[in-house]
Formats: C-alpha cells, sequence, structure tokens
C-alpha cells in the first residue's frame, strides 16, 4: 500500500529512510525497531508471511475514507481522574519478586553510560 | 456428577446443603484427573489451595452466609492465563513470562472472589492471545473435547474445552476479536463478550487495549448473566471502563422476545460457509421466527474490511503493549552487552512465531512514512464500520450469525497458513472493532462422525447485553442442544 505519490511531504527531507512495501518488505529494519533479535530462517519466512498477508491489507485502499474521523476507542472518554488520595501498592519486594536480577531492593540492569 | 452441573443448580443444592463446597469441588477436580490428559485444558492447578477454599465456602455456608449476597458461593471458577491472581502463575501462554507470580488479583477476580467463588487453575491459550486454535501456546495444544483430532478453537480454547469437558462450572476469558465466542462456539458453550468498558480490564495483560474484554464461558445463558452481573461495572483502575449503571442480567433473561426485531446481515451470507453451519444458523433463525422475533434484512456494508482493518489496529497497538516484556522488571531474561541486545536477545528467545509475526507487522504499520497509509486509515475504517452498526440498531434489537464459518478444524490444518487461520474470525471480528457485545450459544451440530457443535453469535447494541441474552435464553429454553455431552472415552 505504500503509494509514493501519497507518502507525506516531509518525508523528502529524509531520503535515507528506507523505503519499505509489501514487495521490498525490510524485515531486518523492522525486527530492529521492535527489538526483536531473529534468526535468517525466521527473517526469511516472516519476510514472505507479511508481504502475503499485506497483500491482503491493501484490500483497505478500495475504502473512500475523505472526511472520515479515526476511531481510537469506541467509546472515548476524556480527562478520567481518580481521587487524588493515598492507596496502598505494591511493596518493594512484591515489585522486585518477578525480576530476572535484583541488588540493594533495586533492578539490575546493563550499563548504559561509559 | 457435581461437575456437571450449572452454576444456578450448583448454588440451589449447596443453599439446601444437600451437598458441601469441597464434593462440588472434588469432583472438578476428580474430572480434570480423569480427562485432562487427553482435552489439555488447564496449564496448572493447585489442588489443596482450591479445596481449602472450597472449606472455608463451607464454613460460610454452615455460618448462614446468604447466596443472594454472594451468587458465586463456592462454585468453582476457573480462568484464561491471561488475567493476574495474587501468589498464582501468569505466563500468558508465553515462555517470556518465565516463573512470573502475580503480585496483585485483577479487578473481576477481586469480584469473583467477593461473589463468593472459588477461583483456580490456569487456562491454555494462544500466546498472548494470539490465534485461533491454541496451537500458537508455547506449551502444548488443547484438545476439543467433542474430537480430541480438533482444536477447540482460540485464543481462549482452554477456558472454552474445560467448561465443555465439566472440568469445572465456568470459566472467564478474553475477546480481541473472536476469542471467546469463537472457541465457544467450536467446544458448544455459551462465550460472552461484553460491550468495551463494561468489565474492568485492570489485571488483565493487554493485546489491543481499545478492543480487549473479558467474558464468561458458561454451561447455559443463564450462568452467563450470573457471571455478567458480578465482573460488570465501573473501576478506578481502568480508566476505559464505563459508569453505566449494571441491571440484573440473570432477572432480565425470562418474558416474551415478542416483536424483538433481529437483523440478518447481507453481507454475512458468504461463500465457504459450511452448509451443516447454514443449516443449523437457518434453523435457528427460523426457530425464533416463532418464538415470535421479527426478522429484519439489514446491510453492513463495510464487512468486507473488517479483517484487515482488524490486523492493522490489534498488531500495532500489540506492538506497543508487548515492548514491556524486555527482560528487565520480570520475566525470562537473555543477557546481551548493552541494553538494546538485551531487550533484542531476551525477546528474540521468549516470544513464539505468531506473537513475533504480530509485533512486526503493528510495528510495520505504526513506523514512519507508513502510519498514515496503514494505521490512520484503518482507524477511519473502523469508524464507518461502527457506523455500520449503529445504523442497523437504529432498526434492529439485535444481530444474528453464524459464531464461526465452520465447526472445529483439525490440529494442524490452518497452522501453516496465518492470513486463514485469520479469517476463520470473519463473524467475530467487526463486534470488537464497533465496541458492542456478542454472544455464542448452541445451535446445533454437524453431520460429521463425531457429531461436532455449532455456534450461533447474537450481537446487540452497546450496553445491550440484557437483550441479547434474552433471545439466546428463550432460544435454549425452547431447544434440546444442551442435553449432550461430549464422550470422552480413552
Amino acid at each position: 500500500m505504500a503509494n509514493r505519490t501519497r507518502r507525506p511531504l516531509w518525508l523528502k527531507f529524509f531520503p535515507k529512510l528506507p523505503r519499505m512495501a509489501s514487495e521490498d518488505f525490510d524485515i531486518k529494519y523492522v525486527a530492529h525497531l521492535a527489538r526483536l533479535k531473529l534468526s535468517p530462517d525466521e527473517e526469511k519466512n516472516l519476510a514472505a508471511q507479511l508481504s502475503h498477508i499485506l497483500g491482503y491489507i491493501a484490500k483497505l485502499k478500495d475504502v473512500d475514507v475523505s472526511g472520515v474521523e479515526p476511531t481510537a476507542h469506541a467509546f472515548p472518554l476524556f480527562n478520567v481522574t481518580r481521587l487524588d488520595e493515598i492507596r496502598p501498592g505494591l511493596s518493594n519486594e512484591e515489585a522486585l519478586q518477578n525480576a530476572p536480577a535484583t541488588a540493594n531492593g533495586l533492578f539490575v540492569v546493563p550499563k548504559i553510560v561509559e | 456428577m457435581l461437575n456437571q452441573l450449572t452454576i444456578s443448580e450448583l448454588t440451589a443444592r449447596l443453599a439446601r446443603r444437600e451437598v458441601s463446597t469441597r464434593q462440588a469441588m472434588q469432583a472438578c477436580l476428580d474430572q480434570i484427573q480423569r480427562v485432562d490428559g487427553r482435552v489439555k485444558a488447564f496449564l496448572s492447578y493447585d489442588a489443596a489451595d482450591a479445596l481449602a477454599q472450597a472449606d472455608a465456602a463451607d464454613r460460610q455456608i454452615t455460618a448462614g452466609t446468604d447466596f443472594k449476597t454472594q451468587p458465586l458461593l463456592g462454585v468453582p471458577i476457573a480462568v484464561k492465563d491471561v488475567l493476574a491472581v495474587k501468589n498464582q502463575p501468569l505466563n500468558c501462554g508465553s515462555k517470556i513470562l518465565g516463573k512470573f507470580i502475580s503480585p496483585y488479583d485483577a479487578t473481576v477476580i477481586e469480584r469473583l472472589r467477593a461473589a463468593g467463588a472459588i477461583v483456580f487453575g490456569r487456562l491454555n491459550m494462544d500466546e498472548f492471545a494470539m490465534g485461533s486454535s491454541t496451537e500458537n501456546s508455547a506449551f502444548f495444544t488443547t484438545l476439543n473435547p467433542w474430537d480430541t483430532s480438533r482444536i477447540p478453537g482460540g485464543s481462549s480454547g482452554g477456558s472454552a474445552a474445560a467448561v465443555a469437558a465439566d472440568e469445572c462450572l465456568a470459566t472467564l476469558g478474553s475477546d480481541t476479536g473472536g476469542s471467546i465466542r469463537q472457541p465457544a462456539a467450536l467446544c458448544g458453550c455459551v462465550g460472552l463478550k461484553p460491550t468495551y468498558g463494561r468489565v474492568s480490564r485492570y489485571g488483565l495483560v493487554a493485546f489491543a487495549s481499545s478492543l480487549d474484554q473479558i467474558g464468561p464461558f458458561t454451561k447455559n445463558v443463564h450462568d452467563a448473566a450470573m457471571l455478567l452481573n458480578v465482573i460488570s461495572g465501573l473501576d478506578p483502575r481502568d480508566s476505559t471502563s464505563l459508569p453505566q449503571p449494571v441491571p440484573d442480567y440473570a432477572a432480565a433473561l425470562d418474558g416474551s422476545v415478542k416483536g424483538l426485531k433481529l437483523g440478518l446481515p447481507k453481507e454475512y451470507r458468504i461463500g465457504g460457509l459450511d452448509p451443516d453451519v447454514k443449516n443449523a444458523v437457518d434453523a435457528a433463525v427460523k426457530h425464533l421466527e416463532k418464538l415470535g422475533v421479527e426478522l429484519i434484512d439489514i446491510s453492513l456494508p463495510h464487512s468486507d474490511y473488517a479483517v484487515a482493518t482488524y490486523y492493522i489496529i490489534a498488531t500495532a497497538e500489540a506492538s506497543a503493549n508487548l515492548a514491556r516484556f524486555d527482560g528487565i522488571r520480570y520475566g525470562a531474561r537473555v543477557d546481551g552487552s548493552d541494553p538494546v541486545s538485551l531487550y533484542s536477545n531476551t525477546r528474540g528467545a521468549g516470544f513464539g512465531a505468531e506473537v513475533k509475526r504480530r509485533i512486526i507487522l503493528g510495528t510495520y504499520v505504526l513506523s514512519s512514512g507508513y502510519y498514515d497509509a496503514y494505521y490512520l486509515r484503518a482507524q477511519k475504517v473502523r469508524t464507518l464500520i461502527r457506523q455500520d452498526f449503529l445504523k442497523a440498531f437504529e432498526q434492529v434489537d439485535a444481530i444474528v450469525s453464524p459464531t464461526t464459518p465452520t465447526a472445529a478444524f483439525k490440529v494442524g490444518e490452518k497452522s501453516a497458513d496465518p492470513l486463514q487461520m485469520y479469517l476463520s474470525d470473519i463473524f467475530t471480528i467487526s463486534c470488537n472493532l464497533a465496541g458492542i457485545c456478542g454472544v455464542s450459544l448452541r445451535c446445533g451440530f454437524t453431520n460429521s462422525s463425531p457429531q461436532l457443535p455449532i455456534g450461533l453469535q447474537l450481537v446487540g447494541h452497546p450496553f445491550g447485553e440484557a437483550t441479547i441474552l434474552k433471545i439466546a435464553h428463550a432460544y435454549e429454553q425452547t431447544t434440546d442442544w444442551l442435553k449432550r455431552r461430549p464422550v470422552l472415552s480413552a
């Protein structure tokens, strides 16, 4: 469905963005965006299956959506708040009970800055 | 056998002190022992905890607790592995959660407990509720109690199979595109997807937040109404739950359906419908007409776009929701030299094939340059699909269709072709996009051997659960499909 004449205007200022379409689905790029390590076999299978699924999804191009508002929720509610009062929450132990690595009451993560 | 009773039958016998809760719970555990090796509905269950809860319920009954304030007192109910139950495992049918133990109860679990239910067991499902057969479970495939060479449907396949096999009295599942109604149809039980916002999603692991809804699987319509009474209502912890009052759905079941208007969408008369399914549904519609329901031809012009719209919106939301499974705060971690490789390694090892497929698709349709063409366009088509229904409901009180185009298919029959699998949800998916309610109930059997149940779907207007349950109840009371039980011979 990547009809290039319809791509947003601002995109032409980013010529290095990979161009993807159902025909040339860039599986490595999308897997990187999704933080998903795939084996070469998985890459091959997923790219083929997704091209097939995108081919089916392309039928949405036939629908006239001019002037139609998008629906994000069937019953949109706005400014839903609860009372600003203290309620019981998880203890430190409960919050950490499922963590793969902890120390001193904290989650252990790999080094982020040098 | 106590495990075969409906909720209202069991609570009536408990109230008369003819039987104890412990006996009922033990009957369910015995049935699990007897048949679950073949059905494989349960991922795990804690028999000692279930019996301890039963004993506590018996003490309450002895102390005189009345069933009006605790309508589910002593009723064994098992739940899909997608709902948080404090101190019980939660895996979502996936390996990525490792040995996760829930630190709190979902709101629906709190409400079941407050109503007196015994909450036990974790029921199998397609990984992260993505699938129509339970073949995407990281653990094993659940089998259909009516024919164990076939799938039970999905994603809540364990919830449907456990009720059909009388391993408990009722179960909870979740429905994002048909994951309650489709397995209910294929296993021959009652499955209800409430209106979006009717039931709190707090404690439900999110798949597609704008589509997900929790609902019951039961042996008859009255039990579904009883469970809906308990689990419905506003919850401050789910900002999308709606403040609509909760009527007494069970009390509203009786009475004539004469004059109610039932819509027959012309777009649902598709090719590819199994002849047995078509005949059963046609006969059910005729039966409803005899009961006094008025049939009206309607049109839902955008039906053909529902599956495509769904697979953009649901995967987009899933790709965002499943970002939290990154190996940092919970679940199984696969180390990496830096945070990004830790995330990628963890997710690459932890997610199964279908979940990866949907995360990739969802990431793609949200990615820069493709958002407008896919995601935004799908949201607009969603508006048109919703408007189709709202327009139809100006004319009719409910809409009738088959729940699924075929009865239960064979294990492995569709697992190689994801798109074919997606198309098995063709009649259920638009209900989620429109945010309305739907129920599936048994309306006949195929002519195959062994015979397989067929599901009838009734779809109602927003917060129209009382109407569809009333029609379903009237149908059930005047037909005798429920007399048959699956024969689980060794």
